[in-house]
C-alpha cells in the first residue's frame, strides 16, 4: 500500500491526533466529525465556500515569480501570495469555510481563541459578513500587546474576553474558548484558527486551506509547463498555512517538503518555539502530537518574536511529517527572521509578516540549484507587525 | 473488593470532596485527607494538578497554578502518599488530566498507584474509545477503577454504552459548565437527574459541578448515590485551618 500523509478513517496522521477531549466537548465534536465530510461534499457548500473565496477574499492569490530574490539566491523563486488576501493572511480561507459549516450546522453563536489576533480579527470579519454573534478569547498579555488587532476586532462586532489563566497567552485563550464550548454546547460553533485541536478540526481546518496548494498547482502549470514545484517552503507555528500549502503534494514524494519554526533567541535558549526540536509527544488542546512541556508533562510558555509562531504545539499533521521525515524541518531565529524580512522589502517591494519571513530565511539557510523551482508561502502582510520592525532595525 | 465498590454499598448518601495536591501549600496533602477522612467524608478525590486543566473553572484553574508553582509534580505526590494507608482506610481517587500520567507512564503510574493503595482514576481528557482499546487492561491489571463521565447533554444510547464499561460509579457531571462556575440546580437540571436516575443504570451515580452546600448536596442525592464537592472546598481550604475543613464538612453533612 502506498504511504498516506493525510488523515486514517480514525482521525489519526499515524500514531498524531485523535480526539482526547473530555465527556462535556463529547457531542459538539461528534456533531462536527459526523458532518463535515458530508457538509463539505454538498455542491451548493462548495459554490457558496469558492464564490466567498473569489469576490469577497480576492483568490486565486497570485502565483509571483520573485526576480530579484531568484537572482540573488540563485533558484527560481515563487511567492504565493496569501498576503493580499482580505484581512492580510491565510487565515480567512479558513474562517471562511468554517462559517459556512456553522450556519449549516444551525449554529448562531460563534467563539474563537487568538494569538497575536489575525485569527481573531478574520473570525470576526467572517461573523460580520454573516451576522453571527461573536466572541474571541485572547490572553490578556496580547491584549496589551497587540491592541490595534484589539481595536478590529471590536469595530467588526466582536466581543473580546481576556483570558486571565495561567500564563495569559494563546494557550490559555484556546482553553478558555474550550471551556466556553463545554458551557454552550449546543448553539456555539467553535471556530480554530489552526490544524489543531480534536480531530476532526485538523483535517477540517487542512482542507479549507487546501485551496493554496490547489492554485499553486493550476498557476505553476500556467508559468512554468509543469504542475508541481521541487521545494515547497512555509512557515510552521500550529502549522495551518503550511497544511493548506502542502495538501496536494504531501503524497507526491518528488515534492520536497521545508516546514519552517521559529527558534525565537536560539533553540537551546530557554526561549524558543520550536516545537520539532524540542518537543515530544504528549496531548494539548485534544490532540496528540509533539509539544513543549516539562518532564512531568506540564505544558511549557513558547517564545518567539512572531506571535502567530508562539504555540508550543504542532498541528498532528505536521507532527507525522516530521517523525516519517516526509518534510525538512528547519529552525529560524528571531534575527534571522527579521533580516530575511527587510531583504524581501528591499528587493520585491514587499513587506512579509514575520511569520513568513521565518520561512523567508531559508534561502540563507540552505541551497537550492539554479533549475529547483521553490514555492514559499508568503502567508501574510507585515503591516501588523511594524511596530516589531521599527523597534528592531531603529527605524 | 475495590474499597469504592465497598463504601458505593453502605446505606447512606456519600460525600465525596475533591482538593488540588499541593494547594495551599506543597506539604498540605496528606493532613487534609487525614482530616477528611476524621470528618466523615465518604471519599477523597486528589487532584494532580495540570498546566491546562480544560474542564475546570477560576477556581480550581487558580489553584492548580498555585500547586504547580509551589512545586508539586507526580513523583512528589506519589512521596507524600507512600505511606497515606497507615493512617487512611476511605477510597482515595486522583483525578487529573491524561498527559502528565502519559508523560509518567501510563503502565509505571498505574503500578504505583496500586503500591500506594490508590482505589480509582478520574481522567476527564482520557476518551472511553482511547481507554477500552488502549488503557482498559492496564488500569485493571493495577486494580484502578476508571471513573466515566456523563453529561446533560450525554445521549441515551452513550449513558447505556458507559454503564456498560464502567465498573464502579458513574460521575454524573451537573449542568453544561466547567467546575465550580454555576451554584444551586433549576428544574432543567432536577429533571435530569430525575431522566437519568430512571434509567436504572447497573452503577450508581454520583453528582458532581455545582455542589457547595447542604441545599445543593441533598437536591442532587435526592436522585443518587452521593455528591462531589469540589470548587466550594478548595475556597476553604486556601484559609488553610483543619478546623475549617471539618465545620465546612459539618455543614454540608448537617450532622
Amino acid at each position: 500500500m502506498k504511504k498516506t500523509y493525510n488523515i486514517n478513517e480514525k482521525g489519526y496522521y499515524g500514531e498524531f491526533g485523535g480526539a482526547f477531549i473530555p465527556e462535556m466537548l463529547y457531542p459538539n465534536v461528534e456533531e462536527l466529525r459526523q458532518n463535515y465530510l458530508k457538509i463539505m461534499a454538498d455542491p451548493s457548500f462548495k459554490a457558496e465556500f469558492d464564490q466567498l473565496l473569489k469576490d469577497y477574499v480576492g483568490r486565486p492569490s497570485p502565483l509571483y515569480f520573485a526576480k530579484r530574490l531568484s537572482e540573488k539566491y540563485h533558484t527560481k523563486i515563487y511567492l504565493k501570495r496569501e498576503d493580499l488576501n482580505h484581512t492580510g493572511a491565510h487565515k480567512i480561507n479558513n474562517t471562511i469555510g468554517q462559517i459556512i459549516m456553522a450556519k449549516r450546522l444551525g449554529k448562531h453563536r460563534i467563539i474563537a481563541e487568538t494569538g497575536a489576533g489575525q485569527h481573531g480579527v478574520a473570525t470576526a470579519t467572517v461573523c460580520a459578513l454573516m451576522g453571527l454573534k461573536c466572541v474571541v478569547y485572547m490572553g490578556e498579555i496580547d491584549i496589551a500587546r497587540q491592541a490595534p488587532n484589539v481595536a478590529r476586532m471590536k469595530m467588526l462586532g466582536a466581543t473580546v474576553i481576556p483570558a486571565t489563566s495561567g500564563s495569559k497567552t494563546l494557550k490559555d485563550a484556546t482553553n478558555e474558548a474550550i471551556r466556553d464550548w463545554i458551557s454552550n454546547p449546543t448553539d456555539t460553533h467553535y471556530i480554530i484558527g489552526s490544524v489543531v485541536g480534536p480531530h476532526p478540526y485538523p483535517d477540517m481546518v487542512a482542507r479549507f486551506q487546501s485551496v493554496i496548494s490547489e492554485e499553486i498547482q493550476k498557476q505553476l502549470l500556467e508559468q512554468e509547463g509543469i504542475s508541481k514545484p521541487n521545494y515547497i517552503v512555509a512557515c510552521v507555528g500550529g502549522g495551518s498555512n503550511a497544511a493548506g500549502a502542502f495538501y496536494h503534494f504531501l503524497n507526491d514524494t518528488q515534492v520536497h517538503l521545508i516546514a519552517v519554526e521559529a527558534a525565537g533567541k536560539g533553540i537551546h535558549s530557554g526561549e524558543s518555539a520550536a516545537t520539532s526540536a524540542l518537543g515530544n509527544i504528549g496531548i494539548i488542546h485534544g490532540s496528540k502530537t509533539l509539544l513543549m512541556q516539562t518532564k512531568d508533562g506540564q505544558i511549557t510558555e513558547p517564545y518567539s518574536i512572531s506571535a502567530g509562531l508562539d504555540y508550543p504545539g504542532v498541528g498532528p499533521m505536521h507532527a507525522h511529517l516530521y517523525q516519517t521525515n516526509r518534510a525538512q524541518f528547519l529552525s529560524v531565529t528571531d534575527d534571522e527572521a527579521m533580516v530575511a524580512g527587510l531583504e524581501l522589502c528591499k528587493l520585491e517591494g514587499i513587506i512579509p509578516a514575520i511569520e513568513s519571513a521565518h520561512a523567508l530565511a531559508v534561502f540563507n539557510k540552505k541551497t537550492f540549484s539554479p533549475e529547483d523551482i521553490v514555492v514559499l508561502s508568503l502567508s501574510g502582510r507585515g503591516d501588523k507587525d511594524l511596530e516589531t520592525y521599527m523597534k528592531h532595525f531603529e527605524l | 473488593m475495590n474499597r469504592i465498590n465497598q463504601k458505593l454499598q453502605e446505606d447512606k448518601k456519600l460525600l465525596s470532596i475533591y482538593f488540588t495536591a499541593g494547594y495551599p501549600n506543597l506539604n498540605d496533602t496528606v493532613r487534609i485527607i487525614q482530616t477528611l477522612e476524621k470528618s466523615d467524608v465518604d471519599m477523597i478525590e486528589i487532584g494532580l494538578p495540570f498546566s491546562d486543566p480544560l474542564a475546570d473553572g477560576p477556581t480550581i484553574q487558580a489553584s492548580s497554578t498555585q500547586a504547580l508553582k509551589n512545586g508539586m509534580t507526580t513523583e512528589v505526590l506519589f512521596n507524600q502518599l507512600k505511606d497515606i494507608r497507615k493512617s487512611v482506610s476511605i477510597p482515595l481517587i486522583i483525578m487529573g488530566y491524561f498527559n502528565p500520567i502519559l508523560q509518567y507512564g501510563v503502565e509505571a503510574f498505574c503500578k504505583t498507584c496500586q503500591d500506594i493503595g490508590i482505589d480509582g482514576l478520574i481522567l476527564p481528557d482520557l476518551p472511553v474509545d482511547v481507554y477500552t482499546e488502549q488503557y482498559q487492561s492496564t488500569f485493571e491489571k493495577y486494580g484502578l477503577i476508571n471513573i466515566l463521565l456523563i453529561t446533560p447533554q450525554t445521549s441515551n444510547e452513550r449513558i447505556t454504552y458507559i454503564d456498560a464499561i464502567s465498573k464502579s460509579f458513574i460521575y454524573m457531571v451537573s449542568s453544561a459548565s466547567t467546575t465550580g462556575v454555576k451554584t444551586g440546580f433549576d428544574d432543567t437540571q432536577l429533571d435530569y437527574f430525575k431522566r437519568i436516575a430512571n434509567m436504572k443504570l447497573k452503577n450508581p451515580l454520583i453528582v458532581g459541578f455545582g455542589i457547595s452546600n447542604h441545599e445543593t448536596f441533598s437536591q442532587a442525592t435526592q436522585f443518587t448515590k452521593g455528591a462531589i464537592i469540589g470548587s466550594a472546598f478548595i475556597k476553604v481550604i486556601k484559609t488553610n485551618t483543619l478546623q475549617a475543613i471539618e465545620k465546612f464538612v459539618v455543614s454540608i453533612l448537617n450532622k
